[in-house]
């Protein structure tokens, strides 16, 4: 236990501190890419990790609602629901920084750029996901009507992620996910943004178990 | 797991349809509330716009919005209704032990799709006549038609089974069903834009695509949740 105890501490200060580190790479260590106005490239490092956890979000909450059917242990809608209300936030993170970039890049803050479009209709389903959980009183029935909706609302994702923009230009930048699937990024960009990838993700992994605590505790406080 | 032979699938459902479109004929709720709203809506819709306050060239992209607008809304006036009312009448318990839930399902939606046909029918031909509203391609605008509805029914008869165990169920129905069917009212609307300007059906064959891979799978995921939906 105590092994264990040492090695979250250590993570967290491992996130920490590499946290620190993205930050100070992402605008002094990293040269800003070209094609792009000014150092808007900076942004890539924290928006694409953001929309990239709001997606993982999304697929973590509907496994664990998926897990919640076959297996009717409330935790695992404990789960799910945390992982829904952290992808709601890191949602919101990436719209909004994506439509500063958009700002500076495209003088717009908002045109319905298929990406645009997409993660807005991401951010309806998770407001949609929480707005149902908070209709229904009964534990259990929450539980597994919000799971029910959360697998629903999965099998269309794909549909705004993947079929939607490709139905129209975009100006939205290839990254990571490209017809040709090669990374296109200098060394120094490609550093840091993966380092940002996974730090991300272990920030998002730290907040949906502190979330799964805090839920537990409530109901067994409640109960 | 019963000893009981499972009801013909097909049989169960067409009985939930014949029983709810029966019950629907002796009080008119949904039929009522459906083309009251699409008319009132057409009204307004004609008033405003007419056929000539819009610029010709707007017009393919404006009124295959405001086409699109009026059928989704009118549907979610009324598709709830087939669970709702078996709810709040008392009578939910009596269907889960008189059909299996696959039949329930089927059932519910096929009264739905009767409904959004019928309401369509409706509303198609006063709106092409109150704006003027003209179709290069009626075949591509036909066959959206038909899938636009196949997956505003499919995702709403499942929506109307989660809304109608919750609080708040009016509310909550246009709420939960609008993110599950932007994708396809997106791919309506740009290819039914695309049936206005151009003559040519395989113009706009990528959002019949869309729509049927749409309607597919939602409707499975629908089939494969709808057990632990039905019976909480």
């Amino acid at each position: 236990m105590r092994a264990v105890k040492s090695l979250g501490l250590a993570a967290k200060w491992f996130l920490g501190l590499g946290m620190a580190a993205i930050c100070w790479g992402a605008f002094l260590y990293a040269r800003p890419a070209q094609s792009f106005v000014g150092e808007s490239s900076r942004i890539v490092f924290f928006h694409v990790p953001q929309a990239w956890v709001a997606t993982v979000a999304f697929f973590v909450a509907a496994w664990y609602s998926g897990m919640y059917l076959r297996r009717r242990r409330i935790e695992d809608d404990d789960a799910a629901s945390a992982a829904a209300r952290l992808g709601f936030l890191f949602c919101v993170l990436a719209t909004v920084t994506g439509s500063i970039f958009a700002r500076v890049m495209w003088n717009s803050y908002w045109n319905w750029d298929p990406r645009e479009t997409s993660i807005v209709l991401l951010l309806l389903v998770y407001g949609a996901y929480l707005g149902l959980r908070g209709a229904l009183e009964d534990p259990e029935r929450r539980a597994a009507l919000s799971a029910a909706y959360a697998l629903v609302a999965v099998v269309t994702v794909p549909f705004l992620v993947f079929a939607v923009p490709r139905m129209y230009q975009s100006l939205h930048p290839d990254t990571v996910i490209n017809a040709e699937g090669k990374v296109k990024m200098s060394s120094d960009i490609r550093l840091i943004f993966f380092s940002s990838m996974v730090a991300f993700m272990g920030l998002f992994y730290w907040m949906w178990n502190l979330d799964r605590r805090v839920s537990r505790i409530v109901r067994e406080r409640t109960a | 797991m019963s000893a009981r032979a499972p009801a013909p699938l097909l049989g169960a459902a067409l009985a939930v349809l014949r029983k709810d479109l029966l019950a629907e004929w002796r009080t008119r709720i949904a039929v009522n509330a459906l083309f009251l709203f699409a008319f009132a809506v057409l009204v307004l819709v004609g008033y405003a716009v007419g056929p000539t306050r819009l610029a010709p060239e707007d017009r393919p992209t404006v009124n295959a919005v405001l086409l699109w607008i009026v059928i989704f809304f009118s549907a979610m006036t009324g598709l709830a209704r087939v669970f709702v009312k078996e709810e709040e009448g008392g009578t939910a318990a009596a269907l889960r032990l008189a059909a299996p839930p696959a039949a329930v399902l089927l059932g519910k939606y096929l009264v739905n799709i009767v409904l959004l046909f019928a309401v369509t029918a409706f509303i198609v031909p006063l709106f092409l006549v109150l704006t003027s509203f003209e179709i290069a391609c009626p075949a591509l605008f036909a066959v959206l038609l038909v899938l636009g509805c196949l997956g505003l029914a499919g995702a709403s008869t499942f929506t109307a089974a989660l809304v109608s165990k919750a609080a708040a169920k009016g509310a909550l129905f246009a709420v939960l069903s609008i993110p599950l069917l932007l994708p396809p009212l997106i791919a309506a609307v740009s290819g039914t834009q695309v049936a206005a300007r151009e003559a040519d059906f395989s113009a706009g064959v990528d959002f019949v695509r869309v729509l049927v891979a749409y309607d597919g799978v939602v409707t499975t995921a629908a089939f494969a949740l709808f057990d632990a939906v039905w019976r909480e």
